[in-house]
């Protein structure tokens, strides 16, 4: 019994890591209309800064909270520039938009791997949240309802401010029209850069959020990427509730499919995609495919 | 076009050349570099296929190839001959295949190249994870390379000899697919999926066939790779695979027939020179990426030419102000 409950805790951490980082890909997919295929370096970046401050690259330990915040606005900049740089010099096209992405993410990835080298990283769980809770007869590991929590309030913190404020309002306008949004003064290609770095900024995070459970190591981008992509493909992009959803979704079938099936657990992430692109080409929550 | 034309000469003269070159340089080194160029190649022309002439861009094929090479392996670990085992590749290659195409063409654009990649990584995942089958981490080595009417091919050069057979008939299967009615039925839909639509083709289906010709090429450069390598780990089945092959198209310059070869020539031969001196090749790939993407979107041969051109018409300007300029069309 206690085995499924865990099981079951387990899945919605992992999909709160997900929304965590797959929010920003479907908005930035939304706006942009390009799948940002850096995605899963900013989360493994976001993890190797993390680490590093707390094992003190600045001089001295930083707290695990600071560390995650200080990472994830760095990666935020870095997201930021990238826009800056090189996307914007191919603005409307769409494909090269995308391998150019592709191919910082293999520099990205290389550049790490000089860095921090290929040994994996463990980090250790923030003081305080390295106990359990007890509830009868099951034990629940405290960081990781911890990281429930976090990734629900980030879920509410978007969603207010995509639905209730003066950005969140221009940003919807941006993702559902890009042109009309342009022509009734919005500045959408500010709206880009707002949005990429906070994409890149909250997969960042995500990063170091998930170092204590995930570790890191190289190809860690690699196997996050995959991932939100499916989420993206079952939730449908340019949608939080979407990502939110598919996260779930994502992160029961990958942890049942680990416990239950370990050699096939990849595999099985496959049957949802088919059932939703066969059924609902759009997503489940998508509107239009552009 | 007269019976024997300039381009005939040269390509009589460049297949000449890919005959004779290995036997007059007589190293297995190079040999087998001239070998991994022209699996590379027919891998590339299979891609090709699809982004060149279909518009759909695959960030996945790595798993189409791989799963005919993981395919051969697994059958002749198993026991089974090479007759049985490059059946039974390509059979799984074409099977892979249809998966991927049946759900990927749901979507196009975009939406194709993520359900491409995504398809392609569960593949991947696959060959990594699934341990009974593919050995995991360690791969699965093959012990011998077929002997073809009691040819063997352990030598470089006999090596070299099957791959340029296959290759040279990759190149004439896409020749003849190119200049056919589906070929250009095929590049209608590419530019005009409504219009084909309205005139009565259909677009699905020729996009379906397009891609299961891309898979079988793909799946034949997996087993020529199976058999080169005479080993198969997941790596060669990852993202950087599939991005490698992509580059080697979009480099040579995509939905011509022989930019593939050019561009897998280049791949190839930078990769081996990078990786002799300096381990970054990753780096490497993701920054010639970035240039070529910015720099010369068309591909390296056509975007050297047209940058030559602009040079050159930039210094006849300065210099002969009096000899009025040709161009400003676009390449």
């Amino acid at each position: 019994m206690s085995f499924w409950l865990l099981l079951t805790v387990n899945s919605v951490t992992f999909g709160g890591l997900l929304f965590l980082l797959s929010a920003g890909f479907s908005l930035i997919f939304g706006l942009m209309r390009i799948p940002n295929l850096t995605h899963g370096s900013m989360f493994m970046v976001g993890a190797y800064l993390g680490s590093s401050f707390l094992s003190g690259a600045l001089g001295f330990s930083l707290n695990f909270w600071v560390a995650a915040l200080i990472a994830a606005a760095e990666v935020a900049v870095l997201g930021a520039l990238m826009e800056r740089l090189l996307l914007r010099r191919l603005a409307g096209q769409q494909l090269a938009q995308v391998l150019v992405t592709l191919g910082v993410s293999f520099m990205v990835a290389d550049l790490c791997l000089m860095g921090w080298g290929g040994d994996p990283i463990s980090v250790a769980t923030p003081p305080g949240l390295g106990g359990f809770v007890r509830a009868g007869a099951a034990v629940f590991p405290l960081y990781r309802m911890a990281v429930i929590v976090i990734a629900v309030v980030f879920a509410v913190a978007l969603w207010l401010m995509l639905e209730r404020t003066r950005l969140g309002a221009m940003i919807r306008a941006g993702v559902d029209d890009p042109q009309m949004a342009r022509v009734v003064g919005i500045r959408v290609s500010q709206l880009f850069t707002v949005v990429f770095a906070l994409g890149a900024g909250l997969a960042g995070f995500a990063g170091m959020i998930g170092a204590p459970i995930l570790s890191v190591y190289p190809g860690l981008d690699q196997d996050m990427l995959p991932l939100a992509l499916v989420v993206v493909i079952l939730g449908g992009t340019g949608s939080l509730l979407g990502s939110f959803v598919g996260s779930i979704i994502v992160g029961f079938i990958y942890n049942f499919g680990q416990a239950l099936l370990p050699e096939l657990a990849y595999f099985v992430l496959f049957l949802p995609m088919v059932l939703v692109l066969v059924l609902r080409p759009q997503g489940l929550f998508g509107g239009q495919i552009p | 076009m007269s019976p024997v034309s300039p381009r005939h000469i040269a390509i009589a003269v460049a297949i000449i050349a890919l005959i004779v070159v290995p036997y007059a340089i007589n190293q297995p080194y190079y040999v087998n570099i001239a070998s991994q160029i022209l699996l590379y190649a027919v891998f590339a022309l299979g891609l090709n296929v699809l982004v060149g002439y279909a518009g759909l861009v695959s960030l996945g094929h790595a798993g189409l190839s791989g799963a005919a090479a993981y395919a051969v392996a697994y059958l002749l670990a198993a026991g089974h001959g090479h007759t049985v085992a490059i059946v039974g590749g390509l059979a799984a290659g074409l099977v892979v295949t249809a998966g991927f195409a049946a759900l990927s063409l749901r979507a196009t654009g975009i939406s194709f190249i993520m359900i491409t990649l995504a398809l392609g990584e569960i593949i991947w995942g696959l060959a990594y994870r699934w341990i009974s089958i593919t050995n995991g981490d360690n791969g699965i080595n093959v012990s011998s390379r077929p002997a073809p009417f009691g040819l063997p091919l352990d030598s470089a050069s006999a090596f070299y000899d099957v791959t340029l057979i296959v290759f040279l008939l990759a190149l004439v299967a896409c020749a003849i697919f190119v200049g056919s009615p589906f070929g250009a039925a095929l590049t209608g839909t590419r530019d005009q999926p409504r219009r084909m639509n309205a005139l009565g083709f259909h677009v699905w289906m020729i996009r379906f066939w397009a891609f299961m010709f891309s898979g079988l090429l793909s799946s034949v450069s997996g087993v020529l790779f199976i058999y080169y390598y005479q080993f198969i780990s997941p790596p060669a089945l990852a993202l950087t695979s599939s991005a490698e092959v992509l580059l080697m198209v979009i480099s040579g310059g995509a939905g011509t027939l022989l930019g593939p070869v050019v561009g897998a020539s280049l791949v190839v031969i930078i990769k081996l020179v990078v990786s002799a001196y300096v381990s970054r090749w990753n780096f490497m790939l993701g920054a010639i990426f970035v240039a070529i993407v910015v720099f010369m979107p068309e591909g390296l041969v056509p975007g050297t030419v047209r940058l030559a051109r602009a040079a050159w018409r930039e210094v006849n300007r300065r210099g002969l102000l009096a000899q009025p300029t040709i161009g400003g069309q676009k390449s």
